[in-house]
């Protein structure tokens, strides 16, 4: 039995190449999200941000990670030992697979080789996302677990949870689109948003999926997995130097999967509107201005509000969001077999 | 059998059980009819207080559905979203304090500043003299302490001040001192006055006590003065 087809495959080496580049962007991208939000919620707040840190503090990424690399790799003796190096392992490679599915142009001409300019097109691209989403979970429940403190298992107790309730709401949310589009594959479901984007006529499914991809990544308001006050860090409490940086970093590189995946299933991905057809190399740059749109969606809800209490998040989840998303599917549904 | 719904009203008199009771308790202001007035004399509604019965009874409003509870959090959130950003375009407020400083007022009390005569004589003296007669009235005054006067005398060799004594120490431990001015206002001839430096940290606290001689040179003034208007 077939379970997924790769809609698009080059030869191997391109693929590798691919791999490299798309990595090495994403890499750069993390430091950029970081400066951008730590700017963005000090102007926000009405300050100037880090300032200090080259021109403009741009280079203050640089000097956290180099200091946080530089610390001391400390670990609890009531942890345990392999999970707990393995877990920031565990989540910041499930954020870097699932940057793979992320279509940043349609398949162009290099040099007289047929290019996707994405890690591969899968024919069951969301559910490649929730599987990552999914085992990134594990991640955080390994690391708050492993740690041996109170803290850090509260925060992972509260990330399974989370996950859970958001997931859910999360793929319905989805739903609506991939029966408009008929497909499941991300570059499908881009050509499928030729004549209108998705968020218009998908305006509820937009935002469900946005509030659960807070939730998803564990942010403000959603960020009780973490929060800092009442248990100092939550499941990165015990966590230190290199492996806090991994967790940090996965962090943020799931707010820009997140992002990607918005701008591509909702935002129309490389398309841009009036019917403008720019050659194949502005692609990927559309993309990231609509990724970057969208973390500016995330820092802005950070700024904004505050975290929910533990109660409010379950009814949130269960007695809002997901009714409002079934309620989405079921009107979709509904539409697209009636002007069928 | 009292299988009538319960009011939440608490120590009600059983005979008040009644459907004329519920009907109140639906109004939400739960007083009997038989209560007397609030316009009664204080003492007398006193003298007949009976604990339960001021029990505070919360009114409700009505809480919106669960459409409207929804659309009302929706609009709350992008209200708040819209301040937020508002705050963007306010821009920053922050003093970048090691280049920029905000101004002191006139009598800010900062570092003090020890005084001689300038070319004005008074009461006799020549100009150049110290101010400071070495009395220890600031140091008397000082609630912290901070402030210690050796006085010797003035000999037609060697005049220092132009009164009697002079301070042959002077000095002042910024470290204990309160900045409260109560020794600007002690002294008698005005020879030590507050003046407007306020960035005094330093490595050792042995450096914070001030000298007679650190207190009487020149001010570097590092702080920018507040204008009339501002």
């Amino acid at each position: 039995m077939l379970l997924a087809t790769v809609d698009y495959a080059e030869d191997w080496w391109i693929q590798v190449i691919k791999a490299i580049i798309i990595f090495a962007i994403a890499l750069q991208l993390v430091p950029i999200v970081l400066i951008a939000e730590r700017k963005l919620l000090g102007r926000m707040q009405n300050r100037y941000g880090p300032n200090r840190v080259g021109p403009f503090g741009m280079l203050q990424p640089l000097a956290d990670i180099l200091k946080l690399l530089t610390k001391e790799q400390f670990r609890p003796t009531t942890s345990v030992g392999v999970l707990f190096a393995l877990a920031p392992v565990i989540s910041i490679l499930t954020a870097c697979a699932a940057f793979a599915i992320i279509p940043f142009g349609d398949t162009q001409n290099i040099f007289g080789t047929e290019v996707g300019l994405y890690g591969i097109d899968v024919s069951i691209g969301p559910l490649y996302l929730f599987a990552c989403g999914a085992i990134a979970f594990y991640g955080i429940m390994l690391g708050g677990w492993s740690s041996g403190s109170k803290y850090s298992f509260l925060g992972s107790m509260r990330g399974a949870a989370q996950l859970i309730s958001y997931e859910v709401s999360q793929g319905l949310a989805l739903v609506g689109v991939i029966v408009t589009a008929q497909t499941l594959s991300l570059t499908q479901i881009v050509h499928a948003q030729t004549g209108m984007w998705f968020f218009i006529p998908q305006f509820v499914g937009f935002l469900i999926f946005l509030v659960a991809g807070f939730a998803e990544t564990n942010r403000a308001p959603f960020d009780l997995t973490e929060a800092d006050a009442e248990l100092v860090g939550g499941y990165n409490t015990e966590y230190g130097g290199g492996r806090f940086a991994s967790y940090y970093f996965a962090e943020y590189l799931n707010v820009l999967v997140v992002a990607g995946v918005v701008a591509t299933i909702f935002l129309g991905g490389w398309l841009l509107p009036f019917g403008i057809h720019p050659p194949g190399w502005v692609d990927p740059f559309v993309v990231l201005a609509k990724m970057a749109i969208v973390t500016f969606l995330f820092i802005w809800a950070r700024a904004t509000l505050p975290r929910l209490r533990y109660d409010q998040l379950m009814s949130f989840g269960w007695k809002v969001l997901l009714p409002l998303a079934t309620l989405n599917a079921l009107v979709t549904a509904i539409v697209v077999v009636a002007t069928d | 059998m009292d299988g009538a719904p319960e009011t939440p009203r608490s120590g009600q008199p059983p005979s008040d059980a009644s459907p004329a009771s519920a009907k109140s308790a639906a109004s939400a202001v739960a007083r009997p009819a038989s209560e007397q007035p609030l316009d009664t004399p204080v003492p007398e509604r006193l003298g007949e207080w009976r604990p339960a019965e001021d029990v505070i009874q919360v009114v409700r409003s009505p809480q919106p559905g669960a459409t409207r509870g929804t659309w009302r959090a929706f609009r709350e959130t992008a209200r708040g979203l819209r301040t937020v950003f508002g705050q963007i375009l306010r821009g920053p407020t922050t003093v970048q304090y090691p280049e920029e400083k905000v101004p002191v007022f006139p009598r800010f009390r900062g570092r003090h500043k020890l005084h001689r005569f300038e070319d004005i004589p008074h009461n006799g003296a020549q100009a150049g003299l110290e101010k400071c007669v070495g009395c220890s009235l600031c140091a008397a005054a000082c609630p912290a302490d901070c402030i210690r006067v050796v006085a010797a005398e003035n000999t037609p060799e060697n005049r220092v001040s132009a009164g009697e004594r002079y301070a042959a120490v002077y000095e002042i431990n910024l470290a204990q001192c309160i900045f409260c001015g109560y020794c600007e206002a002690a002294c008698p001839f005005d020879a030590i006055t507050m003046g407007h430096d306020y960035e005094l940290s330093d490595y050792d606290r042995e450096d914070l006590i001030f000298t007679k001689e650190m207190l009487l040179a020149e001010a570097i003034e590092r702080t920018p003065l507040r204008n009339e208007d501002e």
